[in-house]
């Protein structure tokens, strides 16, 4: 690659950086009306809904790993295992699948 | 910097280094594979830290596509974490103004998903500090073994690793699910809507995912006014 690489690298940095810094510097030490921190506070949830639906079911070609991973997340995280449990729970069901494939 | 806290924010985001390595890995080899040099590879890892824009990169590079083009997509595709981190401001214990901008640069959808969902009031600075220096050191050394094995990991083991981050999701979520329906709404909404934009292709998935977290927030916090009201 040439020397473009470089700048194109710089602003790719630049781009991602600003949307990660400018809501944490410029919000600290401000009180934002409450509606809005009533919707603040619900991010993380309809976050995690949107990161999980429906990516999970297409990791592979094969959809039937999403479906087998996906159950075998919600049913080990289910049972109130902590989050290491619930990876290498699913990891490990996936891989037992994929022996008999 | 509390020890404590900081030893804390490292096991909470070990998780992530364990899902980032397959995708590290082979962002690596494909990054060989594209062209890029080791150091280039690495460098992209360590200054952009992004992985969905830099996986695009590197298909727009393969394609010969303008440098320009390429970095105001990394634009459009990171432009989620405006929303992500104006929520985490809220969690995060105040602090200097530099400090937020030093630890900024490692909110990603999974170090974010790991410290918004934490217990207790008032997340400390060494917290998030310990979870995003595993999670970037995970990125960045698996982005280079990758590069330098130039191989990936035997199928059986690429395929099952490839749940490992959304099981983390779904550990982080389920907690919070157990008898709070507000919680399960929020995120049962914002899957439905983020899988409509997703199978009709209207919208890219970086906007998708903000469209649709923004749209059940606001839903959500819309209802449960009204039943306040009511």
């Amino acid at each position: 690659m040439g020397s473009w690489y470089w700048w194109m690298i710089l602003g790719m940095a630049v781009v991602t950086y600003i949307p990660r810094a400018i809501p944490l510097t410029f919000l600290e030490g401000r009180e934002l009306p409450e509606a809005v921190q009533n919707v603040l506070r619900n991010i993380p949830y309809a976050v995690l809904g949107a990161l999980i639906f429906p990516a999970i079911f297409f990791i592979q070609e094969n959809i039937w790993f999403g479906i087998i991973g996906a159950i075998a997340a919600f049913g080990i995280a289910f049972t109130g295992a902590n989050v290491m449990i619930v990876v290498l729970g699913s990891i490990a069901v996936l891989a037992i699948f994929s022996v008999f494939i | 910097m509390d020890g404590r806290e900081f030893s804390a924010g490292i096991k909470a985001g070990t998780s992530i280094a364990i899902g980032y390595f397959p995708i590290a890995l082979t962002f690596g080899l494909l990054a060989k594979t594209t062209g890029l040099s080791l150091l280039e590879a690495t460098a992209m890892s360590i200054f952009v830290y992004a992985g969905a824009a830099q996986y695009i990169s590197l298909s727009l590079i393969t394609a010969g596509v303008a440098p320009a083009v390429i970095v105001l997509n990394t634009f459009i595709v990171n432009i989620r974490h405006f929303l992500m981190t104006a929520a985490l401001n809220e969690k995060m214990q105040p602090d200097d103004r530099w400090k937020k901008a030093l630890y900024a640069f490692g909110i990603t959808d999974e170090s974010f998903s790991v410290l918004a969902t934490q217990k207790g009031n008032k997340l400390s600075t060494a917290f998030a500090v310990g979870v995003i220096v595993i999670a970037y050191g995970s990125w960045i050394v698996f982005t280079a073994v990758g590069h330098l094995i130039g191989a990936n990991l035997p199928q059986f083991l690429q395929a099952s690793m490839s749940i490992a981050l959304y099981a983390m999701f779904v550990g982080l979520l389920m907690p919070s699910m157990r008898g709070n329906r507000k919680v399960v709404s929020l995120a049962l909404i914002a899957g439905l809507i983020n899988s409509f934009f997703y199978f009709t292709g209207w919208l890219s998935t970086g906007w998708a995912i903000m469209a649709s977290t923004l749209a059940s927030a606001i839903f959500i916090e819309w209802v449960s006014r009204k039943g306040v009201k009511a």
